[in-house]
């Protein structure tokens, strides 16, 4: 696995579009910074970028990965590998290399800045670790898309509509169901609602660990009283990882039994 | 050297190998011919493990090949369309998959036979479709392996790499291995192959040599030989 994790991850970074993401972060990083003056502020505004912009270019890129490469996949699987080395190497590298655009392109601003003698480096280094979270998860999503769709237009609409849906929708429809129902308790309502979706809880993270009440929202209250803010940290992340985890499942076992 | 037996696949609701039983021994050209979507490609992509049989059994060299993968260090494949990750240069790539195949490769020969050596150093995406075809075959030849399956292997070639490409075929054959191979030009598989599988609505409907199948259908030449058995069975 490590050798198509190699591959891949050197494919990749060669590629134009992994440098236009990290000079994005970048340039993003250092006028927050020197325009802000204020790192807590910058990390704030760069959540927000954050929670929507790493899916968007995590599912496109998946999608974009995978229907790229399939005449090259078939190459790899006439080789005497495994299936699930191949396609658990593709969705890391990937993963990887996109995971290394945001962090370069964040953390040199911010290092630039003095980020790592002033106290706001853990709600850094959180936020990035969000980011990380969030680009693996829209990854393994974009590669469940794309292992069940032959027709890459509607692999590539699927996956569009994902990020749309949880980014988007979804935040809709849970605002209109808090209106609606607002004669029930909706805490537990609340608190699932938010689980199941990945943007929200990374946003909820952040949030968390920064210790703004104001910016919380409703489900950031539930969440801070039911769990309390550290409890709160570590059950999140822990839903995090169980969203890296079902998704990379599914693919390898799509991948078992698909045919080429 | 592979023993097919009763294969069943599906695609959806299209049948595409309805038991089918084959059997190829060690050493010679074979060549599986078949109108379109006859089922050429999904029996060889059955053999490499690429597409799973819904039903049957398959065994090279005595060994049972469904859900396995190490059989396939001792099979050379050339896939029919030659797509490799754009980035990259020829020379990694000939690096990775010897890498990935932990066997001894000599493609030197090879790149000088289809004067690849300008190209070594360029990205594959920048390379036009015939060049990356002779890459692909030297891919494919560049380890000893006891079979070697061919899928198409002519297409975007010229005159002069297709005449190179008989010669390694002819090579191969000589150091006794099996060569499978698919084309639709009739010239070229007349003049390689030994035998010919002619399939037929995921059937096997002849095997022999083609003198025989030529004999069999009153014609003189293989092709016409090929469209007789095509017109009065779906006449």
């Amino acid at each position: 696995m490590l050798k198509i994790f190699k591959y891949s991850f050197f494919d990749l970074m060669r590629s134009r579009w992994s440098y236009v993401y990290f000079v994005f972060y970048l340039l993003i990083g250092f006028v927050l910074l020197f325009l802000n003056n204020d790192t807590s502020k910058a990390v704030i505004t760069l959540m927000n970028i954050i929670v929507v912009l790493t899916p968007l270019i995590g599912t496109i890129f998946g999608v974009m990965y995978y229907y790229n490469s399939r005449e090259f996949t078939e190459l790899l699987l006439a080789q005497p590998l495994k299936r699930t080395t191949i396609f658990l190497g593709q969705y890391i590298g990937v993963s990887f290399s996109l995971s290394l655009s945001l962090v370069l392109g964040l953390g040199i601003p911010f290092v630039a800045y003095g980020v790592t003698q002033s106290t706001a480096i853990f709600d850094f280094i959180s936020l990035l670790l969000v980011g990380v979270f969030l680009t693996f998860i829209f990854v393994a999503l974009a590669f469940n898309i794309a292992l069940s769709n032959e027709n890459k237009i509607k692999g590539f609409g699927y996956a569009i509509l994902l990020w749309l849906f949880l980014a988007v929708i979804y935040d809709g429809l849970f605002l209109i169901s808090l209106v609606l129902f607002q004669e029930y308790p909706l805490d537990q309502f609340s608190l699932f609602a938010t689980i199941f979706n990945p943007i929200d809880l990374s946003r909820i993270v952040i949030l968390l660990k920064l210790d703004i009440s104001a910016l919380l929202g409703y489900t950031g209250a539930v969440f801070q009283k039911f769990f309390g803010t550290n409890i709160g940290i570590i059950a999140s992340t822990i839903v995090l990882i169980l969203w890296v985890l079902l998704p990379t499942f599914r693919i390898v076992v799509k991948a078992k039994k698909k045919d080429f | 050297m592979i023993t097919i037996q009763n294969i069943y696949k599906k695609f959806g609701k299209v049948s595409v190998l309805k038991g089918l039983d084959l059997e190829i021994n060690a050493g010679g050209i074979f060549a599986v011919l078949g109108p379109n979507g006859s089922g050429k490609t999904t029996l060889i992509k059955s053999i490499l493990g690429m597409v799973i049989p819904d039903k049957g059994s398959i065994t090279i060299q005595n060994k049972k090949i469904l859900k396995t993968h190490l059989y396939r260090n001792n099979i050379n494949y050339l896939p029919q369309i030659a797509n490799f990750p754009a980035n990259l240069t020829v020379t990694e790539l000939l690096q990775m998959i010897k890498d990935i195949r932990i066997k001894e490769a000599d493609e030197a020969a090879l790149i000088e036979q289809f004067d690849l050596k300008p190209f070594l150093k360029q990205k594959l995406g920048n390379l036009s479709g015939g060049t990356r075809q002779k890459v692909n075959l030297v891919l494919t030849f560049m380890f000893d392996s006891e079979l070697i399956i061919l899928d198409e292997p002519t297409t975007g070639l010229d005159p002069i790499s297709l005449i190179r490409l008989k010669e390694i075929i002819q090579q191969e054959k000589d150091n006794g291995k099996t060569i499978l191979i698919t084309s639709h030009i009739m010239s070229f598989v007349e003049e390689v192959a030994d035998e010919v599988v002619f399939l037929l609505d995921g059937k096997i409907y002849f095997k022999g040599n083609i003198t025989e199948l030529k004999k069999q259908t009153n014609q003189s030449d293989l092709e016409h030989a090929i469209a007789n058995i095509l017109t009065t069975q779906h006449a």
